[in-house]
């Protein structure tokens, strides 16, 4: 209305600037509002877009192999005629070098969390903690690497398996996952009311019993989260696992045997492959992305419950 | 009665300290693995470290010498485009879910999915990459490459860019429509301004994220051997070398392995403790 006012007005050339500028501004308002809006739901349309392509591109290894691609165990992508494809032996190696560094993982990561909320001198809480995060910024292949050239020769020395073994994949792993049980716990211990503590502390509780007895119930559905958003880390790693695994693909008999992930099955044999080998890599890849998204909601879920819990 | 008093105080007190005492034994566990990894890093990639790995270009198999020249260039370019791509579209997606869309429900949607793309393996983002890009151009590519980190630095400042915004008072935005302030105004001149800070941090934080990355690379932009600056082609770059590298036998490659990956973790590690110290400065102002 303001606007038709002044366009009214425009005999004087003040108020012809005025509304030309407001003219203008509006159009910017508005493109501004579209350039964002256009960015937040693209944000959506990536992940549509992700599951997409693995389809289609898996699409040949599921019309040919069907459900049997997750009960073989036998890969061969040179076979004749059809090269015989499946993918057990990954699909257990992943979730047994999760598995292991998680139990591995949660409860280190539980016991730093402990000493950085009740234990540690307040001096020493910011350079521990960020000494602790700084394990998470350590690239993947790095520690690949170090599991290669330091970890696996140390291993196999004491006859704790070969240099590859999904026992070495799996001791990387627990370190990589480490920083973010440690984070979250510690991020969730500290949501504890202190009310609620001094109580304890009052009618005689030791630090342990506090933590085992009001810390740890009242934060449970947030550790639950933390470590399920750990394994959905652990179960996606690649350069990592790669390295240490051996990419056999067997069954494996023991931890201290050599094994292979979906990962690393994707990351060590994708660049020469194709065709039905190319297809059933890829089917590998929707597999873990289906695995990992599921983890993943179900961690956002309880994360975001204890958040409104909170809220309330 | 009081004895068994006593013995039921004293067995709590034994199990609360073996407890605090694994608690320590954690925190010393945790530390360990930090220094035994730098230690290494350092011994073995300290004795490699001279001006021809800046200067001078991946060597053949069997050669003395050679450097990491193309390598490093390429993954600046890389890491740069890759930012340059993800950065501005995180930023003003985060700019919608704060502040146009704060209570609408589509906004708790983007922020859900943002949280899976944001822990979402990246080897699969290689493999999305692989068949929407490498594929239709019938190559390998920088470009690929670079698009692939930047679905990776996309939901880091997403989530940066929302989470810093929603820290501005509404005050400060209200005072700036008073005046009479248009909306995409008000949120350049006044909310970006006063998150500014966070924002960059967020950057920083997807520039460490993606800098390290090797995954993604594998099968986008493989690597190249030679110095070469068209990102069309196949582009040198720090991770997918070393991977090569350490895949290797031959023991000057591993040398430069070793020090490739100190450089990286370095890079790596020094943009993190930037973000942080910029975040917290930014807090105690």
């Amino acid at each position: 209305m303001t606007d038709m006012a002044m366009t009214s007005h425009a005999a004087s050339g003040a108020s012809a600037e005025r509304a030309a500028v407001l003219q203008k501004l509006r159009g910017r308002d508005t493109l501004f509002y579209w350039m964002t809006r256009i960015a937040a739901i693209s944000v959506l349309g990536l992940l549509g877009a992700i599951m997409i392509s693995l389809v289609i591109g898996a699409w040949p290894a599921i019309s040919t192999y069907g459900l049997s691609f997750i009960t073989t165990v036998r890969w061969a992508p040179n076979a004749m005629p059809t090269p015989v494809l499946g993918g057990l032996s990954p699909l257990i190696g992943t979730l047994i070098t999760s598995i292991v560094a998680l139990l591995i993982a949660v409860p280190v990561g539980l016991g730093i969390a402990i000493f950085l909320t009740e234990l540690c001198p307040p001096r020493l809480m910011r350079p521990i903690s960020i000494a602790i995060e700084m394990l998470a910024g350590i690239p993947s292949i790095i520690y690949g690497m170090w599991g290669f050239f330091v970890l696996g020769p140390f291993l196999a020395e004491r006859g704790l398996g070969g240099n590859l073994s999904l026992l070495n994949a799996s001791l990387i792993l627990a370190i990589m996952v480490l920083p973010f049980i440690t984070a979250i716990s510690r991020d969730v211990f500290a949501t504890v009311p202190p009310v609620l503590k001094e109580a304890a502390y009052g009618v005689g509780c030791t630090t342990w019993e506090v933590v085992r007895n009001v810390v740890v119930p009242y934060t449970r559905v947030g550790i639950i989260g933390g470590v399920m958003l750990a394994l959905g880390r652990a179960l996606g790693e690649t350069m990592a696992v790669t390295f240490v695994v051996g990419n056999s693909f067997r069954l494996p008999s023991s931890l201290f045997s050599p094994g292979t992930t979906i990962s690393a099955a994707i990351a060590s044999e994708f660049a020469e492959s194709a065709d039905l080998h190319q297809s059933a890599l890829i089917l590998l890849g929707l597999l873990l992305f289906v695995l990992t998204f599921a983890v993943l909601t179900i961690a956002r879920l309880m994360l975001m419950r204890l958040e409104k819990q909170k809220g309330a | 009665m009081s004895k068994t008093a006593n013995a039921l105080y004293a067995g709590r007190k034994r199990t609360n300290i073996i407890a605090m005492t694994l608690c320590y034994a954690a925190t010393i566990f945790g530390l360990m693995w930090l220094t035994l990894i730098l230690a290494s890093l350092l011994i073995n990639g300290i004795p490699g470290l001279s001006l021809a790995i800046f200067f001078e270009n991946t060597p053949p198999p069997n050669a003395q010498g050679g450097g990491l020249a193309n390598a490093i260039v390429g993954s600046l370019m890389l890491t740069t485009l890759g930012v340059g791509i993800g950065a501005p579209v995180g930023i003003l997606a985060g700019t919608y879910m704060a502040e146009y869309g704060r209570y609408e429900r589509i906004t708790s949607v983007i922020r859900f999915i943002n949280d899976i793309l944001l822990s979402a393996p990246s080897i699969i983002i290689g493999l999305f990459i692989y068949t929407l890009v490498v594929l239709p151009m019938g190559q390998f590519s920088g470009i690929a490459g670079a698009l692939a980190l930047a679905v990776i630095v996309i939901p880091v400042v997403v989530r940066t860019t929302e989470d810093m915004l929603m820290l501005v008072p509404n005050p400060l935005r209200e005072a700036a429509s008073a005046l009479g302030m248009p909306r995409s105004l008000v949120i350049k001149q006044v909310a970006y301004r006063a998150a500014r800070a966070g924002i960059i941090t967020g950057v920083l934080l997807a520039v460490a994220r993606v800098s390290g990355e090797t995954a993604p690379l594998l099968f986008t932009v493989l690597s190249n051997q030679f110095w070469s600056l068209d990102i069309t082609q196949p582009l040198a770059n720090l991770p997918v070398t070393i991977n090569n590298f350490i895949n290797n036998p031959d023991p000057n490659w591993k040398k430069l392995a070793w020090t490739g990956a100190l450089i990286i973790t370095f890079a790596v590690l020094s943009l993190n403790i930037g973000a942080r110290a910029l975040s917290k400065s930014s807090q105690s102002k």
